[in-house]
């Protein structure tokens, strides 16, 4: 179980590295859909179906969006004209890198082991189940118990969908 | 605890291409791989050895479940995410528009 | 964006009733089976996005069906806004969000109070959001400044 999630995450890191360093656009596009699928199949593993239905639909609309916003656009990407001194730019990435992952190692010292029971904090949703009704324990931390952030969550999502309108329509609805 | 780190490799890969790429649209796509490595790093803390997914059914009503709350938030983060990954696209989109590039150290010299 | 061919075409208006009744399903059992207002919705927006990309561009009808999404959206929120107040009302100003309907029994598809009808007002909100996004995507793309 931990060592398939621990394959797909590999898969996962190599599609995204590939994705960025890609010479066409199209194919960092598509590359990037192993990020989302692969999230797919560890949201499966790690036994949340709710969010696998979301994220496989989701991956599907963003994947042709973005294909969308790309089309007809010269999408070659010329080579860098200007070259760093090889060495040292990696060592400096490097170096950063591993200051933050020990920052991280640092951070996450405090969490309990992967698949430990970290049930204190769950236990009332969990039993929550008795109140609301919901056979959908997600269904009912979302609509009831948290139903104020579903509310916020909502708000944003209305504010994204204004801002892509005022965005792209540059001649706005004319007075009839 | 290797997992854990997993996830947070893949978002340094996400935050490197947001710091030194030049293409707006990989800009875009480091944004959405960094938001993807955050919403698996909170089902991970979620998940419980031998759980089941938090529905209940008939026969497994006292089953060990995995924590439902983590799942709530991030069901509402996703769908947060592609709307503003739209966004940045509608951004990215009347920027080549307006200047026939998507690269931004053009963009900086032809501005002005 | 020009339409595909004629089996496309027929197929897609054979297959997109399907998907929709498959997100209704998925958000009306949201609260007894994985699924749920948000998987709903967005099974939905996929219909409709489905439909566009098989028809291709007109233009006149894409403008007034964005209309349309553009108050149901509205709509939707305001109606779990005043959902939400109704709770306020009903248990005497005190829970923001209070279950004021009837519980019924665990596991049956009426049952859990008002969960199902705010599934449906955020299945709407979802649906309107993402198609409204992909119908603005398409159709103002190309828009030029005067």
């Amino acid at each position: 179980m931990e060592l398939y999630l621990i394959i797909i995450l590999i898969l996962m890191i190599l599609g995204s590295i590939y994705s960025l360093n890609a010479s066409d656009l199209l194919s960092a596009v598509i590359s990037y859909g192993i990020v989302g699928f692969g999230l797919v199949i560890a949201f499966l593993l790690l036994q949340a179906p709710d969010l696998a239905i979301v994220q496989v639909v989701i991956e599907v609309v963003t994947l042709v969006i973005m294909i969308a916003a790309i089309k007809n656009t010269q999408s070659k990407i010329p080579k860098m004209e200007f070259k760093p001194k090889i060495a040292i730019y990696y060592a400096i990435t490097l170096m950063v890198a591993l200051i933050f992952v020990l920052i991280f190692d640092r951070v996450t010292g405090c969490l309990s082991q992967f698949g430990a029971d970290t049930m204190r904090m769950a236990q009332p949703y969990i039993d929550g189940a008795a109140d609301t009704k919901s056979a959908n324990l997600v269904t009912g931390v979302v609509l009831d118990f948290r139903a104020y952030d579903t509310l916020g969550e909502a708000t944003v999502l209305f504010t994204a969908v204004i801002g892509v309108l005022t965005i792209l329509r540059i001649k706005g609805k004319k007075d009839k | 605890m290797i997992i854990y780190l997993l996830c947070f490799i893949l978002f340094l890969v996400g935050l490197y291409g947001v710091i030194s790429k030049r293409n707006l649209i990989k800009i875009i796509i480091s944004i959405a791989i960094m938001e993807y490595s955050i919403n698996l790093f909170f089902i991970l803390i979620g998940y419980v050895e031998g759980g089941t997914a938090p529905i209940i059914t008939k026969g497994f009503e006292n089953a060990k479940f995995v924590d439902p709350l983590p799942q709530a938030m991030i069901l509402t983060s996703i769908v947060i995410g592609l709307a503003t990954t739209a966004l940045l696209l509608a951004v990215a989109i009347r920027i080549y528009q307006k200047y026939g590039t998507f690269d931004i150290n053009k963009i900086k010299d032809l501005k002005g | 964006m020009k339409g595909m061919t004629f089996i496309v075409k027929k197929i897609t208006q054979i297959i997109c009733p399907i998907i929709f009744m498959f997100g209704l399903y998925i958000i009306v059992h949201g609260h007894l089976s994985p699924g749920g207002g948000f998987a709903g919705g967005v099974i939905m927006a996929g219909a409709f996005i489905l439909q566009i990309l098989a028809n291709g561009k007109i233009l006149p009808k894409l403008r007034k069906e964005e209309e349309g999404l553009e108050f149901m959206e509205s709509a939707a929120i305001l109606g779990f806004l005043i959902l939400a107040g109704l709770g306020l009302l009903i248990s005497g100003g005190v829970v923001f969000f209070a279950n004021f309907l009837d519980k019924g029994e665990l596991g049956k598809l009426i049952s859990g109070g008002f969960i199902p009808i705010e599934n449906i007002v955020i299945g709407a909100e979802v649906c309107a959001a993402i198609a409204t996004i992909f119908i603005a995507m398409v159709v103002y793309k190309d828009e030029e400044k005067k």
